[in-house]
């Protein structure tokens, strides 16, 4: 064993006055990119993540697209571009799953503990875990496009909306990343925490216009799959994408989208003060 | 505000802190001056975790006040941080990134520039020698390696005083060694320490003042020395090879002791407190064994251990349960001093 000489070398002392508003400022945001480089670093070295975020989603599109695209009628006829939107909604829902599972792991292993005794901002933790799964969703939803490409979809409405569609989905799965962020440190132990998300995405996503037509349903079902927020999401995705009436369906997007961060953003923050 | 220039590093007066029914700290004092080693001794569910918790200001307490640095750990959290490091009993390091990236990481959370968080990471690493490792992914070190790195992350702001909370919990006899030279060599480079844990043996070893939590209060404070004293003398023990004779030998050394003697059924070490009357006990001792008919095996007086102090001070010794029948056992049994006890932690 080495002998410890902690005093040595002294090249960064640490100041004993308060910081001023200026540079807490300039810290939130250094310590949200750390925590936000922290957690794409993780992504990155471990396989079943890179799996669960990028290869099932590509899995899910070939599926859809080969195997049940066949039996679904879709208005227009073209299944591959009536599912891409769809997908990338879904894709986006589900890739927020890691946010709740992280959150909880670091909750049960000590790392919030000990990052909250530390003197860095302490936004940081929540919003550099928002910000690295938000750059993760973004990454995925480019690959899901590239694959869509490749397997017939394509934009037939111009390269701006296009974009707007790819924002539109990069923002619905902040929202929804705000609420798994609550339920990860609400509950705060990883097993609970995945079964628990399955029961609320699962529903979400899938009674919505995302893979079939909302009037294949039956009519008690039509009901909630009509007026949920993922349907008019991705109803105005298709839209940007392929053409269509917008505006009725984005004013009802961004209302639901605004709702979903004005009750769950707080949440999350509640949670994270409270969490230990 | 407080002048953090003098004083001492640590001042604790009348901490409460419940958590619904359940009263974690009932009204602890503490003194830490600058530079010493206080030891807080304890089964689990002691208290001791919600104490150093209040104190690294992860939980506001519901009455008294504690000070660190001079700096008071609710109004002037921040300063707190800034002057405090925690390492805590599970490693809290990322394990998919390597040794090197986590302490970087950390610098960077203390605000050191790209540079000098880098150069601090380094000169960490080589203090503890983890340099070899330092580019390897942290869930590839061995439980004393992941300690070191943990412990190494706490020293990244250069705290003035530290908090380890149980730094040696889990950890095989060799690994726990080395950590107690680490800690030795924080303590003479000046470092103020706060440590937590269940081992008597350790708090022996590194701390200057022991501190003996039970029940949420400091039920003895004293340096070892003195706190062995409380004991009052010398301590008759031996092993009974034959598990059937147990009970006939606690009986036939009941009248010499003073107090009841101390019966581990399991182990056959019957043990008991004879005061000053050290060679002459332990002269009846062999008598009324012999009469009753007992072989035994390392009979011999010794001085007192903060083990037989703690059974002394709570009736209860620091790694027994105390359920009734109770074959029970802390799951880290099998040291001298090891061992939890869950079975109290839940009744307390």
């Amino acid at each position: 064993m080495t002998a410890v000489a902690p005093t040595a070398g002294a090249s960064v002392p640490i100041t004993p006055r308060g910081p001023s508003l200026l540079t807490r400022a300039h810290w939130a945001v250094t310590d949200t990119l750390t925590i936000t480089r922290r957690n794409l670093l993780v992504w990155m070295r471990v396989p079943a993540y890179i799996m669960f975020t990028v290869i099932q989603p590509v899995m899910f599109v070939l599926l859809f697209r080969y195997v049940f695209g066949g039996a679904i009628q879709v208005p227009g006829g073209n299944y591959v571009d009536f599912l891409l939107p769809g997908i990338i909604a879904q894709t986006a829902a589900f890739a927020t799953f890691g946010t709740a599972i992280a959150l909880a792991q670091e909750l049960q292993k000590g790392v919030i503990d000990r990052l909250k005794s530390m003197p860095m901002a302490r936004s940081a933790v929540l919003a550099g875990r928002l910000v690295a799964d938000t750059i993760r969703m973004f990454v995925t939803i480019v690959i899901v496009v590239g694959v869509g490409y490749a397997v017939g979809f394509r934009f037939d409405n111009g390269v701006g909306l296009a974009i707007a569609m790819i924002v539109l989905a990069t923002i619905f799965g902040l929202a929804i990343c705000c609420i798994s962020a609550y339920t990860g440190l609400a509950i705060g132990d990883e097993e609970s925490v995945q079964a628990f998300g399955l029961v609320w995405l699962f529903p979400l996503t899938f009674l919505s216009s995302a893979f079939v037509p909302i009037s294949s349903m039956p009519g008690w079902l039509q009901a909630f799959a009509n007026n949920q927020p993922v349907t008019y999401v991705i109803n105005v995705m298709r839209s940007m994408a392929l053409g269509g009436p917008i505006a009725d369906d984005l004013w009802k997007s961004i209302a639901w989208l605004a709702g979903i961060f004005i009750v769950f953003a707080p949440l999350a923050v509640r949670a994270y003060k409270r969490a230990s | 505000m407080s002048v953090p220039s003098s004083g001492p590093a640590i001042l604790v007066e009348g901490l409460t802190k419940s958590f619904g029914e359940v009263r974690a700290l009932r009204g602890i004092d503490l003194t830490v001056p600058r530079g010493t080693v206080l030891g807080v001794l304890g089964p689990n569910g002691a208290g001791k975790t919600t104490a150093v918790r209040i104190l690294t200001t992860l939980l506001r307490p519901d009455g008294g006040r504690a000070l660190v640095e001079g700096y008071d750990v609710v109004r002037q959290a921040a300063a707190v941080r800034r002057t405090i490091g925690l390492s805590g009993q599970s490693a809290a390091i990322q394990e998919e990134l390597t040794g090197r990236e986590n302490l970087e990481i950390v610098g960077r959370l203390y605000h050191l520039s790209w540079p000098d968080a880098r150069t601090r990471a380094a000169e960490l690493l080589e203090q503890f020698g983890l340099s070899d490792a330092a580019n390897r992914a942290a869930k590839t070190y061995s439980g004393g390696m992941q300690r070191r790195l943990d412990l190494a992350a706490s020293l990244v702001g250069r705290p003035k005083v530290l908090f380890l909370d149980e730094p040696t919990t889990g950890l095989d006899p060799r690994s726990r060694l080395g950590m107690w030279d680490i800690i030795r060599s924080l303590v003479a480079g000046g470092t103020t320490l706060l440590l937590t844990t269940q081992y008597l043996d350790e708090a022996d070893e590194l701390a200057n003042e022991i501190a003996v939590i039970d029940h949420g209060l400091v039920i003895a404070l004293g340096t070892s020395e003195n706190l062995k004293g409380r004991v009052g003398g010398d301590v008759l023990e031996f092993t009974v090879p034959d598990r059937n004779k147990v009970t006939d030998a606690a009986e036939a050394i009941a009248r010499i002791g003073e107090g009841e003697p101390h019966v581990d059924k399991e182990t056959g070490v019957i043990n008991v407190g004879v005061g000053g009357r050290g060679s002459e006990a332990l002269v009846e001792a062999v008598r009324s064994l012999d009469a009753a008919g007992v072989r035994t095996q390392g009979l011999a007086l010794r001085r007192p251990s903060l083990d037989d102090v703690f059974l002394a001070l709570t009736g209860h010794a620091a790694e027994e349960d105390e359920e009734p029948g109770g074959g029970k056992r802390g799951k880290r049994r099998g040291r001298r001093s090891g061992g939890s006890d869950a079975g109290k932690a839940a009744s307390s």
